[in-house]
């Protein structure tokens, strides 16, 4: 038995340990807002956050989980609400299949760091691929989430 | 126009008793005739099946076409909204299954606004007509007294009522025979920008893709298919797979020769997708590999490469090309290459089926649905009324989920394990057994007169048809495959266009704006090589070369226009500041094509500094006619630009022995943000009828990066991908 702490939440599993938390959160426990992309730790879609820093869930075993704080696309934190709300204003989504990756990469971003660069939007950003190509408007959204966020 | 008969009216509303005591406008039976060659029409179409008031106000407006992020769900319904006068705030959208009673439900061709923007007005129309007369019945007053306003009818004394408490009344009234249209300068909704209906769900996980679906009892399927197209189960070792734990059993998928129909291979079913991924890696299978075997891109590059240096099958002929280049003051000639591509849509494909007795139910992200229902129906030898087919989300489609055959394997599998199961397609797999980007080699030719100007021009292109995947050994372009190249509007007195054989060795199939990729490419290179050779700037050169206003002749219903054609060039190099002076190291290259009935324009602002390309900024210029919603319209051209971009860096699938080379995004890669150049896109202004969105902004992304990377290095690339020359 595995013990998983997924928003907030805690989830007793049964699985093989080897098993990436990615198939975990989506098979066994049926949160499905994480996506399976490619698994190989190159797409950025399958991101969840651990202890508060974006990870590959495809590329993560599910019995080093234990004892971390696990965020996925449904949970809820200050800075991934107020990206999202900044996503809908920018009508980042395209098809959105890679979006609760994007978001929880840069809910990641601003954890680390609030007034991020152009560059580091950039560097960071770039571990998630948008086949749609809605890369302006991620970057516009972000830019404006961090506005947002210092003027209040 | 577009012409609609009706031939079967019962004249009358019939409310249907809704447990929500909702009104569906339901017992109009339309039948189209045929508008468009394109299309097959199906004789079955109610269009009233797309409305639903309830009382409580709320408005169900019903999607026939797929969403894959190209918003069609909005744009759509938003046009029956606009002209119903209804509150957008109020509007749910449903999600049609697969059914002909929809309609064609094909989510392909750039086509769905273009051929529904009519219909979906005119249901909108006849809704508010309703409504109209129903208020006006209940007040005693006179139709003409009274107007649709935002969800409520409204009489000139100022009396009104909401839409959803008229649904009683409306309920029992005739059906107006000829609705009026709404003058377009009075649109609320067409024309304005419209967030995605579905925004919120796509950015918190809700939204249930294909792969998201689950119901009860549902197993995981993984299928091991054979690395050669085509090839065949030999025999196979299962006992590994099923030590594995989650594992349940193996099966074998048959294989369909059949357009759409499953390569066959063997499937690992288990308790979760991991389980039947590793049982999938852990099976032992050995394949008849068949003919396929031998096919070697790279060798295959020079033979269709010989076929284009050769003389082909005459597509076209105008004048005398043989004259212009003996007559010419300068020829050039130009081989342009390029390679398969695949889809790679970020949702893989993948489907859930349940198969039970006689029926089944599907849960798909399909660009077809009624393919799927056809071919699903097909293979449980059973009527299509017994299929349902459920349209999820797309994860994106790109042309690849229109063509069903992962609808088809699930359902092999859920019938022979007797259960609901659900088919995921890995990445590998996406990219190794797709229905590929065509191949192609293209030989141009051109003579310049002693003016400088264009006096003959021949094209000759090959590559492997997507006629192959539907007639096995078809191996030269159908005619709309050879169209993108035939139509081009130059005004040159002597042109050729012509075709060369080319053996399909995989499955073709239709990517993201298809054949105008490489037409596109060419044709556009093409020129500016032309510009160059007659020493004229590529701008002024390219408008001499489409010439004076006109019409260009074409076979289709909507025609080329040659002033919007050059409109858009001028402006996208305007708005780029094409001329003036540029950063140090940064040149503009051009672009322009017409394809799904639109006409688009790019500039593309690069350097290459120390060997290294860098894409600044695309402005891009769309005519597709009347603009439904401009920032989908918007969108859809950032997307093209990121995907014509990707192709033009990365896009490369090779064959060695029968076995695609590429497997995952590390080596066919994608653009990433850190690459993405600024976008500016302007919408011209237009009344005419609304054109393809989706795909016709790709074509012009990679010509015009070539271009402007000559006009900083001088060397001009003649193949894709970049990546292959070094330069990214
Ligand atoms: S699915 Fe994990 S990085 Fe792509
Ligand atoms: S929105 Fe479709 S992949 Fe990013």
């Amino acid at each position: 038995m595995i013990t998983l702490k997924i928003n907030g939440k805690e989830h007793e599993v049964d699985v093989d340990p080897t098993m990436p938390l990615l198939w975990v959160i989506r098979d066994i426990i049926g949160y499905t807002g994480t996506k399976f992309g490619c698994g190989k730790g190159l797409c950025g879609a399958c991101m969840v956050l651990m202890d508060g820093n974006a990870v590959n869930s495809c590329q993560m075993p599910v019995s080093a989980m234990e004892g971390k704080e696990i965020i996925t696309i449904e949970g809820k934190t200050e800075n991934l609400q107020a990206l999202q709300k900044s996503w809908a204003e920018f009508n980042v989504p395209q098809c959105g299949f890679c979006q609760s990756g994007q978001l929880i990469t840069a809910t990641s971003m601003l954890n680390n760091n609030p007034n991020p660069s152009e560059a580091e939007i950039n560097g960071n950003m770039s571990r998630n691929i948008c086949r749609c190509g809605t890369y302006t408007r991620i970057k516009g959204a972000i830019k404006h989430c961090v506005e947002q966020k210092n003027k209040s | 126009m577009e012409q609609i008969k009706n031939i079967s009216r019962r004249g009358f509303l019939k409310g249907i008793g809704l447990a929500s005591g909702g009104l569906i406008l339901a017992s109009t039976v339309y039948s189209f005739t045929s508008f468009d060659s394109e299309e097959e029409i199906s004789s079955e179409f109610n269009p009233n099946l797309f409305v639903q008031l309830n009382a409580d106000g709320t408005l169900i407006l019903v999607a026939s076409r797929s969403e894959m992020g190209q918003g069609v769900r909005t744009s759509l319904t938003s046009v029956i909204a606009d002209e119903m006068e209804a509150d957008w705030d109020k509007v749910m959208v449903k999600q049609a299954t697969g059914d002909s009673k929809y309609g064609n439900q094909n989510t392909d061709g750039s086509k769905s606004v273009r051929l529904l923007f009519q219909k979906m007005r005119q249901m909108g129309a006849t809704v508010k007509t309703v409504l109209i007369t129903a208020a006006a019945k209940s007040w005693s007053v006179p139709a003409a007294e009274c107007k649709a306003e935002n969800h409520f009818i409204i009489h000139t004394s100022g009396k009104k009522i909401g839409f959803g408490d008229l649904v009683d009344l409306a309920k029992d009234l005739e059906v107006p025979e000829k609705v009026a249209l709404k003058s377009p300068k009075d649109f609320k909704y067409i024309g304005k920008t419209l967030p995605s209906i579905d925004v919120v769900n796509l950015s918190n996980g809700s939204a249930v893709f294909g792969l998201d679906k689950r119901i009860p009892d549902m197993k995981y399927a993984a299928i091991k298919h054979c690395p050669v197209a085509h090839g065949t189960v030999k025999s196979f070792d299962k006992a590994a797979a099923l030590k594995i734990q989650g594992v349940i059993e193996v099966v074998e998928v048959p294989k369909i020769n059949k357009a759409f129909g499953p390569l066959g291979g063997i499937a690992v079913i288990a308790t979760n997708t991991w389980a039947a991924f590793k049982g999938r890696d852990a099976l032992a299978v050995e394949w008849e590999n068949g003919t396929n075997a031998s096919y070697n891109s790279e060798n295959y590059m020079e033979t269709i490469t010989a076929n284009v240096h050769k003389p082909g099958h005459v597509e076209k002929s105008v004048g005398s090309v043989d004259d212009a280049f003996s007559s010419a003051n300068k020829s050039i000639e130009a081989t342009y290459q390029l390679p398969h591509l695949a889809h790679a849509p970020m949702e893989v494909p993948n489907a859930v089926v349940s198969v039970s007795g006689d029926t089944c139910e599907v849960w798909a992200p399909v660009q077809s649905p009624q393919a799927a229902r056809r071919e699903v129906a097909n293979f449980l030898n059973t009527d299509q009324s017994n299929v349902t087919i459920n349209v999820t989300f797309l994860g994106g489609g790109f042309g690849r989920k229109a063509k069903p055959d992962f609808v088809v394997e699930a359902t092999a599998i859920s019938k022979a394990i007797g259960g609901p199961v659900q088919v995921v397609w890995s990445r590998e797999d996406d990219i190794q057994h797709s229905y590929y980007h065509t191949v192609s080699a293209q030989y141009m030719k051109g003579a310049l007169d002693s003016n400088g100007n264009v006096s003959g021009w021949l094209h000759r292109f090959a590559f492997p048809t997507i006629g192959s995947t539907f007639k096995a050994g078809s191996n030269l372009p159908q005619a709309w495959e050879a169209r993108s190249a035939k139509d081009v509007p130059y005004d040159i007195p002597n042109m050729q266009i012509e075709t060369g054989k080319a053996d399909a060795h995989v499955r073709i199939g239709w990517l993201r704006s298809v054949i105008n990729i490489p037409h596109g490419f060419a044709i556009n290179v093409f020129a500016d090589e032309l510009a160059h050779e007659a020493g004229k700037d590529p701008l002024d050169f390219r408008l001499d070369l489409i010439g004076k206003d006109r019409l260009q002749e074409t076979k289709d219903a909507y025609k080329y226009d040659t002033a919007k054609l050059k409109h858009v060039l001028k402006t996208a190099a305007k708005n780029a500041g094409y001329g003036k002076p540029l950063p140090e190291g940064h040149e503009i290259g051009l672009a322009v094509h017409y394809s799904f009935y639109s006409h688009i324009a790019a500039a593309v602002e690069v350097s290459v500094k120390d060997g290294q390309l860098k894409v600044h900024r695309v402005h891009m210029v769309v005519n597709c006619g009347t603009a439904i919603n401009k920032d989908t319209i918007k969108a859809q051209m950032e997307g093209s630009v990121i995907f014509g971009m990707s192709l033009a860096f990365y896009g490369k699938i090779t064959a060695k022995d029968g076995v695609i080379e590429q497997s995952n995004f590390h080596n066919y890669q994608m653009l990433r943000i850190k690459d993405a150049p600024e976008i500016h896109v302007e919408i011209v202004e237009s009344n005419d009828k609304p054109t393809g969105v989706g795909e016709p902004g790709v074509p012009v992304i990679a010509p015009a990066i070539v271009n402007a990377i000559f006009k900083v290095t001088g060397k001009r690339y003649r193949s894709l991908p970049l990546s292959d020359h070094g330069l990214v």
